[in-house]
């Protein structure tokens, strides 16, 4: 593999158009959004519920929400976490189920046939509505998360990942890692679940995303199907507004490890930001475009410092994180962070050139129609605009939003939004 | 719920009717290029694979990892486009590309909006002979196939288990290496052993193109006729057959690195489709890495994780499209409390009663329900549906064998997986892995350098 973005946990999603999807969009009778795109040609659907109930909504038990999510399937109704695998696995169809900061979702992949398709259905809508937290099964999930957790400590990458999240956003939700720590995990119980359930799992709360080779009217008999059985709810307080750091930080993590993991940015860009073009096609040339971009070129391509060097914004509800990253040999971290920073001040004095602004948009609308040509990729555009409502054409004016983004206005926005006066720098490795 | 079978029965010609609707498309150049074609029309897109028939498995000793590094310096131009057009080209016709090496290939791809194959075609037919390979270039690139080598295996424990296991395991096999090679080898390579291994296997009568997608495939061939048919080709010498040696007594190995929880492997020698006689025996030993890891309700997540609760993971697997025979894989992290001997212990039990109970019919029903619908939801990327067709192609079994997939697991019986069981794994054919976690010594503190430090 010449070069995989491995380690990139946030998946910027961006763009669209071409006859762009048609997204179908109506309210449930309880007030839930459901968003359908009927995609033919295949006898499969994908269908998938999100709920604000991510990691931001965790409050001080970090790692409840995820928790939560993984115990959904592990028993529901009358069902043991058997019955319910054995059910989905017996018509084909696979189930899953997690959490990103802003989103907790489950989603079912199935065949469409009749027969199959209600019976993928029938569990879904069990373990959505009727989960049982039962204490046996609690445990055990609990223990594994515990597992999860310590085997997390071997990976200077996750531990660099952990840190970075704690030095951009301190206090904020957004701070801890999604799957929470060792401290707060252990001292959960089943009824800290059942709680986080009830209060979030509801209605009023949910978006349902439908693609695939069904009709309207059976994507309408779906929805109610899954949300009829939900409480109605409400819908939680907004995400507090995130505070920028107060100045910049550097720290290091010793670790045995032969490489030096490095990450620098600090809060970054959110889904119904302004500026949200102007930075996303800057950072496309700066380090988004994953084999032609400066800091590819000037860490891996000149100087063979990283297999990988990137950079990325992640834009949630809130300001999601911007972040570059590369790492390389424990004895040439200066080196390369001195690279890193530099090229980053070049592109932030002078922007990127006319040339490279216009190889960024041939790039990014030439290859518009393959970020949503499976059901999958689909599906993903669909949440993230359902869940964050943008507007439903936003896949048809996107690529007109990429082409009439400037010069000037990358250097701006930058400039405004990007402060090299309160980076954040975190490495794990080995100093000597 | 004794009704499913019956369901299921109604389901199979209505989906696999969907799945024989689209036809590859076959076409064999006077210089031994073989291009296959398939259409598919639901999105405006098209992807474009050159698979070469070399890879880690190929590689003599003193060079392990040199596929992997000619795969790096295939980006590293040619006359007419030197070092970086290859990429800049790509990127401003907005294609997405990338490649990547395994034990029984090379494979080089870009997916782009249909009306730009031309790109790639151009770009890959002239690479595919007037590679430019100079010596500063393969210095640099060395670096950083080094940082690769360290990010994937030398800093990631489980990683370091799984390359001294195959070590391990295998004797003479070229399986016993790792695909990006051994640290001595990569720091020794010369840019004479690139330039050998590149005139050696890169060739039209060498190589598979497939392209699937939003394309008509007598224009593909036309378009291909224009660009790959020119090329000459070369006198490709067969690679040795280096076939294993017979293992007679189980192999056990202890690696040791910083790590927080232990973690075990298990492998035993097994035939592939390549080898199988008969060949019923690989489609046999697919349903049996079904039963045990097919799903969330396999026997390994149900018994080990969720039952006794010895695993907070466990899982199975094996690749009957390898080019030589390869390991049956039994892997997991044994739950807080246990060792990876009681996970071993449960594991052989697991395999103990495949050889003495038939499973049941309903797990035999769920594998092949799982295999049917999957057969469907691949077709919903081209990309994986042209690694498919690569993929056969270039081990050597055809390409044919991705249209029976489905009918010749539907055909495995209980008896079958029983005695696949019984023949196969066996402890003389067996080796054993464990991960010894050593303390990672500095305790992970934040020292902190400058600025605010906030503790959790």
């Amino acid at each position: 593999m010449r070069f995989n973005l491995i380690g990139l946990l946030l998946l910027a999603f961006s763009q669209l158009a071409w006859p762009a999807a048609k997204i179908e969009h109506w309210q449930t009778a309880q007030g839930s959004r459901v968003y359908y795109v009927r995609t033919a040609g295949l006898p499969m659907a994908d269908v998938r519920v999100v709920f604000d109930a991510g990691s931001a909504r965790d409050d001080s038990q970090f790692g409840v929400a995820a928790l939560t999510s993984a115990l959904l399937d592990s028993g529901a109704g009358d069902w043991s976490a058997d019955d319910i695998a054995q059910r989905f696995e017996s018509v084909g169809a696979q189930y899953s189920a997690g959490v990103s900061e802003d989103m907790a979702w489950l989603s079912v992949r199935t065949l469409t046939e009749q027969a199959l398709f209600d019976k993928a259905l029938a569990t879904f809508e069990t373990v959505l509505s009727r989960p049982a937290f039962r204490e046996d099964d609690f445990q055990r999930e609990k223990a594994r998360t515990l597992a999860g957790l310590k085997h997390r400590e071997e990976s200077p990458g996750e531990l660099a990942s952990i840190a970075f999240g704690k030095a951009l956003y301190g206090e904020h939700p957004y701070a801890h890692p999604e799957t929470g720590i060792v401290q707060t995990v252990a001292g959960f119980t089943a009824d800290d679940l059942k709680a986080f359930y009830q209060k979030y799992y509801v209605a009023a709360n949910a978006i349902v995303v439908i693609v695939g080779d069904v009709s309207r009217e059976q994507a309408e008999r779906t929805a109610n199907q899954l949300l009829g059985k939900l409480p109605v709810g409400s819908k939680p307080a907004e995400i507090p507004p995130v505070t920028m750091p107060s100045q910049t930080t550097t720290q290091h993590i010793e670790f045995p490890s032969s490489q030096t993991h490095v990450l620098v940015g600090l809060p970054g860009t959110y889904r119904k930001d302004p500026d949200y073009f102007a930075l996303y096609v800057g950072n496309h040339i700066l380090g988004g475009g994953s084999m032609v971009s400066r800091l590819f070129e000037e860490v891996r391509e000149k100087r063979g410092l990283a297999y990988g060097a990137y950079s990325v914004f992640a834009p949630l509800y809130r300001q999601g994180p911007f972040m570059m990253s590369l790492q390389t040999r424990n004895d040439q971290t200066e080196q390369a962070l001195g690279v890193l920073r530099k090229t980053f001040a070049e592109f932030l004095e002078k922007g990127p050139t006319d040339k490279e602004l216009t190889a960024a948009k041939q790039n990014i609308t030439g290859g518009f129609a393959m970020r949503f040509d499976t059901n999958s990729k689909l599906s993903d555009y669909v949440a993230m605009i359902g869940f964050y409502q943008q507007p439903l054409d936003y896949l048809d004016t996107f690529q007109s939003k990429v082409e009439a983004v400037t010069v000037e206005q990358i250097k701006d926005a930058f400039k405004r939004r990007v402060k090299p006066e309160l980076l954040q720098t975190v490495t794990v490795g080995q100093k000597s | 719920m004794k009704h499913r079978l019956a369901a299921l029965t109604l389901l199979c010609p209505v989906v696999l009717a969907h799945a024989e609707d689209s036809k590859v498309y076959e076409h064999v150049f006077a210089n031994g290029l073989k291009l296959l074609v398939k259409e598919d029309h639901r999105s405006p897109v098209v992807v474009s694979q050159v698979w070469y028939k070399v890879g880690s498995s190929y590689e003599p000793g003193g060079i392990t990892g040199i596929s992997h590094m000619l795969e790096h310096m295939m980006f590293k131009g040619t006359e007419k486009y030197p070092a970086g057009e290859f990429s800049r080209i790509i990127a401003e016709n907005g294609g997405n590309e990338n490649a990547f090496t395994g034990q029984d290939y090379t494979a080089y791809f870009q997916t782009l909006e249909k009306s730009r194959l031309e790109i790639s075609f151009k770009l890959e037919s002239d690479r595919m002979r007037n590679l430019n390979l100079k010596a500063d270039e393969l210095k640099k690139e060395l670096e950083v196939v080094t940082e690769e080598r360290r990010m994937r295996t030398d800093d990631q424990p489980r990683a370091k288990v799984h390359e001294q296991f195959m070590a391990a395991a295998f004797t003479n096999s070229p399986y016993q290496n790792p695909v990006i090679g051994w640290p001595s080898d990569i720091a020794n390579y010369q840019i004479e052993d690139l330039q050998a291994w590149y005139q050696k296997w890169y060739a039209p009568n060498n190589a598979t193109l497939v392209v699937v997608g939003d394309v008509d495939a007598k224009q593909v061939e036309k378009l291909a006729e224009q660009y790959f048919a020119p090329l000459q080709p070369s006198t490709i010498k067969p690679v040795k057959p280096q076939a294993e040696s017979e293992q007679r007594g189980v192999r056990r190995i202890t690696v040791k690195a910083p790590a927080k929880l232990p973690y075990l492997m298990m492998g035993y020698k097994v035939p592939v489709l390549n080898s199988a006689k008969p060949e019923w025996e690989a489609y046999a030993l697919e349903v049996l890495a079904g039963v045990l890891d097919g799903g969330d309700s396999a026997r390994l997540p149900s018994r080990l994780v969720r039952g006794k609760q010895i695993a907070v993971s466990a899982g199975a697997g094996y690749d009957l499209t390898s080019r030589l025979p390869e390991l049956f894989l039994l892997e997991g992290t044994p739950a807080d409390g246990k060792t990876v001997f009681d996970l071993e212990y449960a594991l052989l039990d697991e395999v103990y009663q495949l050889k003495n109970e038939l499973i049941d019919k309903d797990e035999l029903q769920r594998i092949k329900a799982q295999v049917l619908a999957s057969s469907v939801y691949q077709k919903d990327s081209n990309f994986y549906q042209a690694m498919q067709l690569g993929t056969l192609e270039t081990v050597g079994l055809g390409w044919q064998r991705a249209d029976e997939y489905v009918a010749k697991i539907n055909q495995v019986t209980a008896e079958q997986v029983r005695e696949v069981a019984r023949k196969y794994l066996i402890e003389d054919t067996l080796t054993v892995a464990y991960l010894d976690p050593q303390p990672i010594t500095e305790a992970a503190k934040p020292k902190k350098l400058t600025g605010v430090h906030h503790a959790f």
